[in-house]
């Protein structure tokens, strides 16, 4: 198949592309969820996204904070931002961070003001942005300012034999024409880690990456009880035909087909090293695993399942696809590309990778996905360790 | 084309995995290697379900079971030529 050179976003301020054009009230901290989410059902066309935390967190957790707020209202999905804080100063740090990519956005704290007349000011301020934004138009972007991060969950045996090699076979066509690509899940590569480390391109990102993951290794044995050789692989692993930690995380591996890796990411940290295959320090959870990446700037992400993840993003388009016949039948309303035909050969794997190229232009062009017909938002904070 | 029961990822495998609800002791399997396009054919010796593995040559205690063209552990009690691989005959060398 001939890739096509070119997708139709939304051209950003900054040079970067979205696939959407969401305008979002981010709440900075739990308790103006509710001002957040007053605002979005006051203005059609904008999108609240309420979260668990931002109040006396400290140090690296704070930071990790600030970088998935910041992340987020960056993001080129994101046409324009309403910040809403209890307080003034936190608030503003993220709105002037956002600021630097020329997006319109603008900054609220609710104390000494109440809810009621900060929602009737944010309202205003929000119509204003969202009627702002349906004015922009999709406009032809070159294939590079695609993004795309990945991730797998709900994994059984048919992940790692075709959903996720199918995703390793799209990579490997990507990435001559420069795009962006972005893998996770520090702990699901334990068994695979020495040869994954060994896909760095270079020695700094090899080094970067074996002290990210013995780090998170030093976690492991450290708040470990006797149980962790029963936990990976799971029961439900074993019955599905899984026998070692080892051969679950060269399942989860063959996301990025024969791509190396030019730089090791912080949680929430956006690339700077051009464009190329990079690896984020995340979760293996999935909703906290997306919500990093899109806010490392991120615009499209492809998730395999194997039992039927179902998890979506409220401002990147999550795609999903199995190779399990039997998720792709019961759970059909969650799968946008079913390549379950790998298994019984009617189709291989440079077929599902060209069919899964196909769907991830559709809906880089405009196509809902599956979890944002059926309404999926999950916007999960990564937490490092318990607040002040 | 004839029906595939196992797939094999990669050449080097020793392992390959029932893709079709199971296979029976005796059975003439059809097998497909992903990484270059091959086919190869075995006879089962065990009752092996979907998803589970099935050793491609004989093992010997101690030997490496390769899939995905990896090391995913090793062998702790010998397995011979069509015979169920998991947890009874396999273990992690993780812990």
């Amino acid at each position: 198949m001939e890739i096509p050179k070119s997708f139709l976003g939304y051209k950003r301020e900054n040079g970067r592309a979205g696939t959407r054009n969401h305008v979002i009230i981010l709440p900075v901290d739990d308790i103006s969820n509710a001002c957040a989410e007053a605002v979005a059902n006051n203005i059609k066309g904008t999108i609240a996204l309420p979260h668990s935390y931002g109040r006396l967190q400290f140090g690296a957790d704070l930071e990790l904070h600030f970088r998935t707020m910041i992340g987020t209202g960056k993001n080129p999905n994101v046409a324009a931002v309403i910040v809403v804080g209890i307080e003034p100063k936190w608030t503003k740090r993220i709105v002037d961070a956002i600021a630097t990519t020329g997006k319109p956005v603008e900054g609220f704290s609710i104390e000494g003001v109440g809810d009621i007349d900060t929602i009737a000011k944010v309202s205003k301020k929000a119509q204003e942005f969202s009627m702002w934004a349906s004015e922009k138009q999709r406009e032809e972007c070159p294939m590079s300012d695609l993004w795309i991060s990945v991730k797998c969950g709900e994994s059984d045996t048919t992940s790692g034999l075709a959903s996720n090699p199918t995703v390793g076979n799209l990579m490997d066509k990507l990435e001559p024409l420069g795009v962006h690509l972005c893998f996770g899940e520090t702990s699901e590569l334990t068994g695979a880690e020495t040869v994954c480390e060994k896909r760095g391109k270079t020695p700094e990102a090899q080094a970067k990456f074996k002290k990210t993951w013995n780090d998170y290794n030093d976690f492991i044995l450290k708040e470990a009880t006797d149980d962790l050789s029963e936990s990976q692989p799971t029961a439900g692993n074993i019955a599905g035909g899984l026998t070692t930690i080892e051969e679950k995380a060269f399942g989860n591996f063959q996301k990025i087909g024969g791509c190396q890796f030019i730089d090791v990411l912080e949680p929430a940290e956006e690339p700077t090293k051009g464009a190329g295959l990079y690896f984020m320090d995340t979760s293996s959870a999935a909703a906290e695993c997306v919500t990093l990446q899109a806010a490392g700037g991120f615009n499209i992400h492809l998730f395999p399942t194997g039992q039927g993840n179902i998890i979506g993003n409220p401002i990147e388009p999550v795609i999903k696809l199995t190779a399990n016949p039997l998720t792709a039948k019961t759970m059909s309303e969650h799968i946008d590309v079913d390549v379950s035909k790998i298994l019984s050969r009617e189709m291989n794997l440079s077929q599902a990778g060209d069919e899964l190229i196909k769907s991830t232009l559709r809906v880089a062009n405009g196509r809902l996905t599956c979890a944002e017909a059926l309404g999926h938002k999950e916007f999960v904070m990564t937490k490092l360790y318990r607040s002040a | 084309m004839s029906n595939t029961d196992i797939i094999i990822h990669d050449e080097k495998d020793n392992v390959g995995v029932v893709v079709i609800e199971k296979i029976n002791p005796e059975q003439d399997c059809n097998c497909w290697i992903m990484e270059n396009d091959k086919s190869v054919s075995i006879q089962s010796k065990d009752e092996i379900p979907l998803g589970h593995k099935i050793a491609m040559a004989d093992l010997n205690e101690g030997d490496t079971i390769l899939k995905y063209g990896h090391d995913i552990g090793k062998v702790v009690k010998n397995i011979k030529k069509g015979e169920h691989v998991h947890v009874h005959n396999v273990k992690t060398k993780k812990w």
